[in-house]
């Protein structure tokens, strides 16, 4: 409180000399505030960050006491203007109107209709300039909020005008998360901007390597350079990173020459359009240069005729390779630092290459993360699947579209329960009895009359996903539906700068865990899961000890039906719930499958986590084109095939089948 | 001794009538050589469906007398499309850039004219070079070779690698699903070199005909898609009647015993996943010259499986059942979609084709797969009298996955 | 084989019976040529309606030249090569007048070769990427320099980016658009390692390492921005990551093209206020013209909550010139609308007035919004009337191109050598 008192102060001396002066000066007797307001009106309302600079300063530099609350309630879009004279109050929204309050007397001045106002609406921009310029008043606000408010926007963009009153706020300091914050930033802001370099390089040093985004930010403008040629040797004095040859692939001969030309050092080469021109302009009877038009179809005649002209005196400014080459050897090109201390950039450069070792381990593990995410997704997508054509070999191809109508359970659900976090317990039940009831249905309707014939069943459940997915646009309509998270599930797991990954994803990653768990009880422990795989392997036989299996086959595939079901909802979650989600999966779902060995759920297991990492090390390769890791990672799962038939684990014996 | 080849295979000959006929009737009616009351549009829809029928026909030799369920003969359809349509797109932006330079004080370079037609070609894609694949683009010779050898290619590496580690019926299906899948997304990416996501357009001006009316092309290509589908018939069902086909039968009926009768099953099955594919790429390079475009949606696995749908719908294990399947499915799709037909008012809700199309298609798909395996070309078994053997429901091979009576029945 | 036959005669029959024998005057047909089943129906579905709701309500006012207008409306299926049979069913066999449709590039580059051949008169709604010049085509949507241009602008200026993340998906409009950019970038002095593009297929879903990316992308303590050109419901997932990275619009902000109210009524966006788009209508543009139309669409819809968006808008410029164009030509007739259609003013939803220019483009101003809670846009920057250019400045080979149809009769006209390079657009 004190220090902000005492700042102020200071600052109202250094300009109150200015504010006297347009307090004097004002129009019809306004206050101050509202003077430099009306001073500045068409930069207010014009709004752009490239010019209200000079505005934003002069409320800062007011020294007036009202300037700190001006400028939040401007930075807060709470700044209106009133149409009939102009002027600019606080204004805040009761019961339809706006309640309007004037900025130098702190009154409330009326109310006024929205159609009788213009609100201030700074951009991003402005507001992150008003924000800069309020670092000073809200550094010591008692507070923490606004304190909270100061150190993001310094910890955004901060120059080296901060550093001081930053300093001088750390004492000061009651909260120690803010605390931590502020010594984190006055460090940085020492290695940026301290006078002293001895300072700088502690600084930089006892950074030791540390992951923070922030570090590097502050460490790579620091050896920033600029590439920069002088004719004969290089300047001395200056901090130079690194000397350059022409002709290498650091600096290709056309980019020095463009350099030389950029400084003044040498003219322009004649491009091969210029040379086109000119020869153009000297056309004489059919023949250029002596050599006749019709020849000119190639480069080497057209040279050849420039040279002539050139030659013949008659075109200027051609000058031969070797003379270039001599011209470049003349000059030095290097890199120089933009900033000047030496000791400085050897530091940053020393700490930079400390860190970078540690950054790429640390994108290593998080790229694995990504891939254990994409792998539990597929993996998720294909356990329905691994149920019904792993288990029971029978092909549905609508198995996608299950997983389109769990996501849309989960929608409608949304719509009638309240409060995401019980909607979504109320969705996963509920999409897992559509999906089985749908799953079941189709078994009952279709799939039991096609047991011998697999291909058909095929075509026959993809005739089914047409018509589900016809079905979903005719209810729901084509725009994608919103299925939103509860709130504990936003944001992410941070480790650090490098490593993080969001909660949803740890949630799909959970519950694709508890599925195979699920799945190794049903199937070991459970009199389904012994009838199931009585039934598989050998129908008759099974029939013939009691099991009926027409129930049990009912019974399995509305099990991977709603599985798919509850799959559904969960991708949905992540991505979008559309009608034609499910066709992004299924042949995906099938590879998994198929790649991992059917019948065995680990093989489905080690095919989603086989084909996640695939395809996340191919876009680690080149992550410009996801679309090329994607079509590269079919190609390596249909190679794959071809040499290992069976899959990843392949089932012996008997179980195999034929 | 032998009797006839017509005498053997009585659709062929019917078939053929019946496609003169039809092309017959549909020029005397064309907006170009006759009285003209069958437009244009009609006119190259009927010649994209004669198109359509053709690679029908391969995908019915490969299924439907081979048992391979391939989802991928639309994959090599496209790539024949492409084929034609990089020497359709070259030849014309040659002429086209040859005649705006025509005009310019030097003669221009080679390079000139290469430089401004890959700028005419990949600008709209945000690139100037000609990739190598384009390589034979100037040639129509060459291109029109590889109209057949791209596709035979790729599915002899694919069919060979696939049948040599003995990967058979669904995960067939499934691999040559992926394939497709991952064509289709080579293609779609800006950096194949086939400009990406639009494909190559403008295919139905050929070059150097400017001169000649759309109606008059539409007629030709009529002709020539008529005549394709008319010699692809026969050669199939030159293959069918034979000892070739039986022994392609024999695979689809029971794989290991026409192993231990001592055929080379991976290989015929290679033959005709080969040949089929190169039916399908000369079909494809007939169709979308009519269509105008091609690009990678036209491969998605989708299509593929509606190939199969097709010749399901119009009964596989015969060839004139594939036919008139793509024909009857393709054209009441067009027409449907075309908003021709009328919504039908139930009172309480109107049911508007163009939504519920699609359900009545798939409904019917999985109609036709339950109870009526033998598709609308089982009508024709109908009119002919011709009878399924009764053998009450039993199988008629040793295995429970070996066909059915209601399957066997031809 | 009695079957076979009819089954092959009864289309040809069909098709016999629905050609017209005799054009009328009356009615006034209006092709509508957008896809209303596949992936593209989640947004032309939209557009079609617009037509019908404007179609309709010209009718209510009396129609054009004393006739009702007929809509046909067709399925083109987002299925490329059938837009160009439908546009030729369209033309030849329905003889519309005039084709409101498309959206995707591939749609609009198969349809023109019929267009041009039959003459046919085509109004185009949606933003692209420029770069193409059709005799019969009006492309009332935006140019590359009425969205991204001035987007780009504001990031630098206003936002005082300097790093750029161009994430788009795989086809043509991001790829032109991030090459203009890219070139336009670098003439502003932004470095090409500055400068960081991705693309990814459409519909993706994994976005995590991409954000991830981006984020590290700040390590250099330049400001970081990101451009997004990518199309439909990819946008959801995006956003949901972005959100859940926990990045706010004052650290990264993120513009895009391709997202309007209509993609962002598919999510929640409480985690996304303040990230940006760049279009040339918003919903929440408070003019009266924009008050009526909304009315007008949620009474036809039948639905309060539907939102309106910018291709909407486009469409509604697009059918109200063009029926001023019709009564001023006093025909239907294609060459004679074109004629009266340049010079064409008609008032923007937003305010202002739209002009149509020779080159077939609109004249209109260039609005930034900011995303609200409510999913609707918050308008922060509004530019003056931007001319749209066919040809973008920013790269060479296009830089010497200009078309004008008005005066010079050519779409793609060299300004160098001042020759027409082609009559026919580029397709």
């Amino acid at each position: 409180m004190k220090i902000r008192v005492l700042a102020a102060l200071v600052l109202g001396l250094a300009c109150g000399s200015v504010a006297a002066q347009t307090a004097r000066t004002a129009p019809d007797g306004l206050e101050p505030v509202q003077t430099i307001l009306q001073e500045n009106r068409l930069l207010i309302e014009q709004g752009s960050r490239t010019t209200i600079g000079p505005v934003i300063d002069a409320l800062a530099n007011s020294g007036l006491p009202q300037a700190q609350a001006v400028l939040q309630a401007w930075q807060a879009k709470d700044m209106w203007q009133r149409k009939s004279d102009g002027l600019f109050f606080a204004g805040q929204k009761a019961d339809g109107s706006y309640t309007l309050t004037d900025f130098d007397s702190g009154e409330t001045v009326g109310r006024a209709d929205k159609n009788a106002l213009d609100q201030i609406k700074p951009n991003s921009g402005i507001r992150a300039l008003i924000g800069a310029a309020l670092v000073q008043f809200q550094l010591s606000d008692p507070d923490p909020a606004l304190r909270a408010d100061a150190v993001a926007t310094m910890a955004r963009r901060a120059d080296a005008s901060m550093l001081a009153p930053l300093r001088a706020s750390i004492p000061g300091e009651t909260d120690p998360a803010l605390l931590a914050q502020k010594k984190r930033l006055e460090a940085l802001l020492t290695m940026a901007f301290d006078p002293d370099d001895a300072a700088r390089v502690a600084a930089i040093d006892a950074a030791g390597s540390d992951l923070g985004l922030d570090l590097r930010a502050t460490l790579n403008p620091l050896v920033a350079t600029r590439r920069a040629v002088s004719a004969g040797a290089v300047p001395e004095g200056l901090n130079i990173a690194r000397q350059l040859t022409p002709g290498t692939d650091a600096l290709p001969r056309a980019e020095a020459w463009a350099m030389l030309v950029q400084a003044g050092l040498a003219a322009p080469l004649k491009t091969p359009h210029d040379r086109n021109a000119a020869l153009e302009q000297h056309i004489e009877k059919g023949k250029v240069g002596g050599v006749p038009l019709v020849q000119l179809n190639s480069e080497a005649k057209r040279d050849q005729a420039y040279a002539n002209l050139a030659a013949a005196g008659l075109v200027t400014g051609y000058v031969p390779a070797e003379e270039q080459a001599r011209t470049l050897e003349s000059h030095s090109f290097y890199d120089e630092y933009l900033e000047p201390s030496a000791p400085v950039t050897e530091a940053a450069q020393a700490a930079l290459t400390r860190i970078a070792l540690k950054v790429g381990a640390n994108q290593a593990l998080d790229l694995g993360l990504d891939a254990l995410s994409l792998a539990s997704i597929y993996f998720l997508a294909a356990i329905g699947l691994a149920i019904t054509f792993g288990v029971m070999g029978v092909i549905n191809m609508a198995h996608g579209e299950f997983i389109m109508m769990g996501a849309y359970t989960g929608y409608v659900v949304q719509q009638v329960v309240p409060g995401h976090t019980l909607s979504i317990i109320v969705a996963i039940p509920a999409a897992f009895a559509v999906t089985f009831m749908a799953g079941v249905a189709l078994e009952r309707l279709i799939i039991r009359h096609l047991y011998q014939r697999p291909l058909e069943s095929l075509l026959a459940t993809f005739g089914v996903s047409i018509v589900l997915q016809q079905l979903a646009k005719n209810i729901f309509g084509t725009q994608a539906r919103p299925l939103t998270a509860p709130a504990w599930l936003d944001g992410a797991w941070v480790v650090n700068d490098v490593v993080s990954i969001s909660f949803i994803r740890i949630a799909i990653f959970v519950l694709a865990l508890l599925f195979l768990a699920l799945f190794l009880f049903i199937m070991k422990r459970t009199r389904l899961g012994l009838e199931t795989r009585a039934v598989t392997q050998n129908p008759r036989m099974a029939a013939s000890m009691g099991i009926n299996p027409a129930r049990v086959n009912m019974l399995t595939f509305g099990l991977g039906s709603g599985i798919a079901g509850i799959a559904g909802v969960a991708i949905g979650l992540f991505a979008k719930v559309t009608s034609e989600m499910g066709g992004g999966y299924i042949v995906q779902s099938f590879m998994t499958v198929v790649v991992g060995g059917v019948g065995n759920i680990w093989g489905t297991l080690a095919g989603a986590v086989m084909i996640g990492f695939t395809q996340k090390g191919i876009e680690w390769f080149n992550p410009s084109n996801t679309l090329a890791a994607q079509t590269y990672m079919i190609v390596f799962i249909i190679i794959f095939i071809q040499f290992k038939p069976r899959g990843i684990i392949a089932l012996k014996g008997r179980a195999a089948g034929d | 001794m032998q009797r006839s080849f017509f005498a053997r295979n009585p659709s062929a000959l019917v078939f053929i009538s019946i496609l003169a006929i039809t092309v017959l009737l549909v020029t005397i009616f064309s907006d170009a050589f006759g009285v003209g009351p069958i437009s244009t549009s009609f006119v190259k829809t009927l010649g994209k469906t004669l198109c359509l029928c053709l690679v029908a026909l391969a995908m019915d030799l490969v299924w439907g007398y081979c048992g391979i369920l391939s989802l991928g003969h639309f994959a090599f359809f496209g790539l024949g499309g492409y084929m034609i349509g990089m020497w359709l797109m070259y030849r014309r932006t040659h002429d086209i850039v040859v005649a705006s330079m025509a005009e310019s004080a030097l003669p221009p370079t080679p390079q000139d004219i290469t430089d401004a037609i890959a700028n005419q070609i990949f600008g709209v894609v945000g690139s100037a070079d000609f990739p190598l694949i384009w390589y034979f683009a100037d040639s129509l010779f060459l291109q029109l070779a590889l109209v057949v050898l791209v596709p035979g290619l790729l599915a002899l590496v694919f069919g060979w690698l696939a049948f040599r580690s003995r990967v058979a019926g669904v995960y067939l299906s499934i691999l040559t699903q992926a394939m497709t899948l991952a064509l289709s997304l080579y293609l779609f990416q800006n950096d194949s070199g086939l400009r990406g996501n639009n494909g190559l357009s403008g295919l139905q001006n050929l070059p150097g005909l400017d001169q000649v009316p759309q109606s008059v092309v539409s007629v030709w290509f009529l002709w020539g898609s008529a005549l394709a589908l008319a010699l692809g018939y026969l050669l199939a069902a030159w293959l069918v009647s034979g000892k070739f086909g039986s022994v392609m039968r024999g695979i689809r009926d029971n794989e290991a015993r026409v192993r231990f009768l001592g055929y080379s099953v991976e290989t015929f099955k290679l033959v005709v996943f080969t040949l089929t594919a190169c039916i399908a790429g000369i079909a494809g390079a007939l169709y979308y010259p009519q269509a105008g475009i091609v690009n990678p949606a036209e491969i998605a696995p989708i299509a593929s499986v509606y190939l199969a749908v097709w010749v399901a719908i119009g009964g596989r294990g015969r060839l004139y059942g594939a036919v008139i399947g793509a024909a009857f499915v393709s054209l009441v799709s067009s027409w449907f979609t075309g908003g021709q037909a009328p919504d039908v008012p139930l009172g309480f809700y109107t049911i508007k084709w163009v939504d519920w199309w699609l359900i009545v298609l798939g409904l019917s798909f999985v109609l036709v797969t339950l109870f009526a395996p033998k598709g609308i070309g089982g009508l024709v078994d109908l009119w002919v009298h011709r009878k399924s053997p009764d053998r009450h429901g039993a199988d008629l091979g040793p295995s429970a996955g070996a066909l059915r009576e209601q399957e066997a029945s031809e | 084989m009695n079957f076979l036959r009819t089954t092959l005669a009864a289309p040809i029959a069909l098709a016999a019976f629905s050609a017209p024998v005799w054009a009328a005057d009356c009615p006034i047909k209006v092709g509508v040529l957008h896809s209303l089943s596949g992936t593209m129906a989640i947004s032309e579905t939209t557009l079609k309606d617009t037509v019908l709701m404007l179609v309709d309500k010209q009718n209510k006012a009396g129609g054009l030249l004393g006739c009702q207008i007929e809509p046909v409306v067709v399925d083109p299926a987002s299925d490329w090569p059938l837009f160009a049979e439908k546009a030729r069913e369209l033309l030849s066999v329905q003889e519309v007048d005039v084709i409101f449709g498309g959206w995707t590039s591939v749609s609009r580059k198969s349809v023109l070769p019929v267009i041009e051949e039959l003459n046919g008169l085509m109004f185009y709604p949606v933003q692209y990427e420029g770069e193409e010049s059709s005799k019969n085509v009006f492309y009332t949507g935006a140019a590359p320099n009425q969205q991204a241009i001035p987007a780009t602008d504001y990031f630098l200026d206003e936002l005082g980016v300097e790093k750029f993340a161009l994430l788009g998906t795989d086809y043509v409009y991001p790829r032109t658009t991030n090459n203009i950019l890219e070139s336009y970038l670098a003439s502003k002095g932004v470095s090409e390692n500055d400068i960081f593009v991705n693309y990814t297929p459409f519909g993706h879903s994994d976005w995590s390492k991409i954000v991830a990316d981006v984020v590290a992308l700040g390590a250099d303590g330049k400001k970081v921005g990101v451009i997004s050109t990518i199309n439909g419901d990819a946008n959801i997932g995006f956003y949901k990551e972005l959100a859940a990275a926990g990045i706010n619009a004052d650290d990264i902000p993120v513009i895009a093209f391709s997202v309007g109210e209509e993609e962002l009524s598919g999510l929640d966006t409480t985690n996304l206020v303040g990230h940006l788009a760049a279009w040339n209508y918003f919903m929440s543009s408070d003019t009266p013209e924009n008050a009526e139309f909304v009315k007008d669409w949620h009474a036809f819809i039948g639905d309060e909550k539907r939102v309106t968006n910018d291709p909407m808008e486009a469409t509604y410029i697009g059918f109200n010139m063009w029926a001023n164009a019709v009564t001023a030509a006093e025909s239907t007739e294609v060459d004679a609308v074109r004629a009266k259609m340049y010079g064409q003013e008609y008032p923007n939803l937003t305010g202002g007035t739209a002009v149509m220019n020779g080159n077939h483009h609109l004249s209109k101003p260039v609005l930034i919004g900011e995303i609200q809670e409510d999913g609707q846009f918050d308008i922060v920057s509004q530019t003056d009337v931007v001319a749209g250019d066919a040809w973008t400045d920013f790269l060479p080979a296009s830089a010497v191109l200009k078309s004008d149809w008005m005066e010079l009769g050519c779409g793609m006209y060299n300004t160098e050598t001042e020759t027409c390079v082609q009559i026919k657009s580029n397709y």
